[in-house]
């Protein structure tokens, strides 16, 4: 199990909610640090890895679990694909 | 020296057309995006089975990806209550302050350049498109009171209006800029096809639930049935949500139209008094406002109505308290006809 640096808690949130948590836990930590996201919502399975890509940050892992979406990111900077 | 703008990234075809022209002429562009808690955006997907097929994307973020920039989505909900309890220049054809609106965004952007050191500010606006917000008398009005000025620039109908600083500056040639205007599409169209844009967002309109009629019926239900108009996120968020019907001025029934729908109203059953039949396949209902014995009687058969026991003599139902507590009623469906048109909000 990856060492996590920071979880968000963004249940029961609707998007653009997780992503904008996201962003400002994201904001906050060092490049290499590990955020882990839960979410319900299952826009985040395409809106926070968008959000990676563009704003430099890598999705080391997208898991289901129940009703829940467990999203693991290592915050960048990495450049764009 | 390169310049750098923020655009305001809504999603839509014109945002992302102003932000291309302006990245044409090398400018450092990043994307902005502000989050009111009205946005379409993705709440109705997220919500509703029905919608699970279609693909959930947040346009604004495809957009800035479509265009290899940066996208700050920035969460304003607390701040975007005053824009729409008090707006200085009123409400359109239904709850929506489109100039009041457009002026506090512009103003934030402008907040957001100052703190981390941008030139100037782009928005996709043309002249005429919006009857509100985006008129050649408006326009001056959202430079001025957001306090932007002149580093407020529309490239999409930058050669009708005064020149703005990056223009009279040079950091932008403004013969490269356009003279948009009016609500047909075609010249944004043949501008996408230049830029080889050939998926985006529908334009015009139904970005925001205050232009929407039926849901500004159920914000001005809700405010006027409360003593004040303040508002939670949770609140605006139920508004987009189920049927709602009102049978008693203090309370109303808020009636899941779809598995989706009851999963999501699931989560405010230790907010609210519910309802929902165990006899029958039945929708989740909430009770928002202070109920009695007898209110709980006949939301129940009104309940009982929008389930599959509508046809029999007795569908039993489970009440539940938000302190977790609960209870079985037996209760007759109401008929359809005593269903008075005027309690649906």
């Amino acid at each position: 199990m990856a060492r996590i640096d920071r979880q968000v808690d963004a249940r029961r949130l609707l998007c653009p909610l997780p992503v904008i948590r996201t962003q400002d836990a994201a904001t906050e930590m060092q490049p290499g640090e590990m955020l882990c996201v839960v979410a319900t919502d299952p826009g985040v399975m395409n809106d926070i890895p968008a959000w990676c890509r563009i704003n430099g940050h890598r999705v080391e892992m997208i898991e289901e679990r129940a009703d829940e979406i467990i999203i693991t990111i290592k915050v960048g900077g990495f450049e764009r694909d | 020296m390169q310049r750098k703008a923020v655009s305001l990234i809504s999603g839509g075809l014109d945002s992302m057309l102003a932000t291309r022209v302006i990245m044409d002429q090398g400018i450092h562009v990043e994307g902005i995006n502000f989050y009111t808690g009205f946005c379409v955006e993705g709440h109705t997907h997220a919500i509703r089975s029905k919608d699970k097929a279609k693909p959930k994307r947040n346009n604004a973020l495809w957009v800035a990806e479509q265009l290899g920039i940066k996208l700050h989505i920035v969460d304003v909900i607390e701040e975007y209550k005053d824009v729409l309890l008090n707006p200085k220049h009123g409400y359109g054809q239904n709850m929506n302050p489109c100039l009041d609106c457009k002026g506090f965004m512009v103003r934030k952007a402008y907040e957001w350049i100052q703190a981390n050191d941008f030139d100037f500010i782009i928005t996709g606006e043309v002249i005429g498109q919006r009857p509100m917000s985006q008129r050649k008398d408006t326009m001056p009005v959202v430079a001025r009171e957001s306090g932007a000025g002149d580093r407020l620039l529309r490239p999409l109908c930058a050669k009708s209006l005064p020149p703005t600083l990056p223009e009279r500056e040079d950091w932008v040639d403004r013969e490269k800029l356009y003279k948009f205007s009016g609500r047909s599409r075609k010249p944004q169209m043949a501008l996408a096809e230049e830029f080889g844009f050939n998926d985006y967002a529908t334009p015009a309109g139904g970005c925001c639930f205050l232009t929407d009629v039926a849901y500004s019926s159920k914000l001005v239900d809700m405010w006027q049935h409360r003593s004040s108009r303040d508002y939670e996120l949770d609140d605006i968020m139920l508004l987009k949500v189920g049927r709602h019907l009102r049978p008693r001025a203090h309370f109303k029934l808020i009636v899941s139209r779809e598995e989706g729908e009851g999963r999501f109203l699931e989560g405010y059953r230790n907010q609210f008094v519910y309802l929902q039949a165990c006899s029958h396949p039945g929708p989740l209902v909430l009770l928002d406002g202070e109920v009695d014995a007898d209110d709980i009687q006949l939301a129940a058969r009104i309940a009982a109505r929008y389930g599959q026991g509508r046809d029999t003599e007795r569908v039993d139902i489970t009440v539940g308290w938000p302190d977790g507590r609960t209870e079985q009623l037996l209760v007759k469906p109401m008929p359809s006809d005593e269903i008075i048109p005027e309690w649906h909000v």
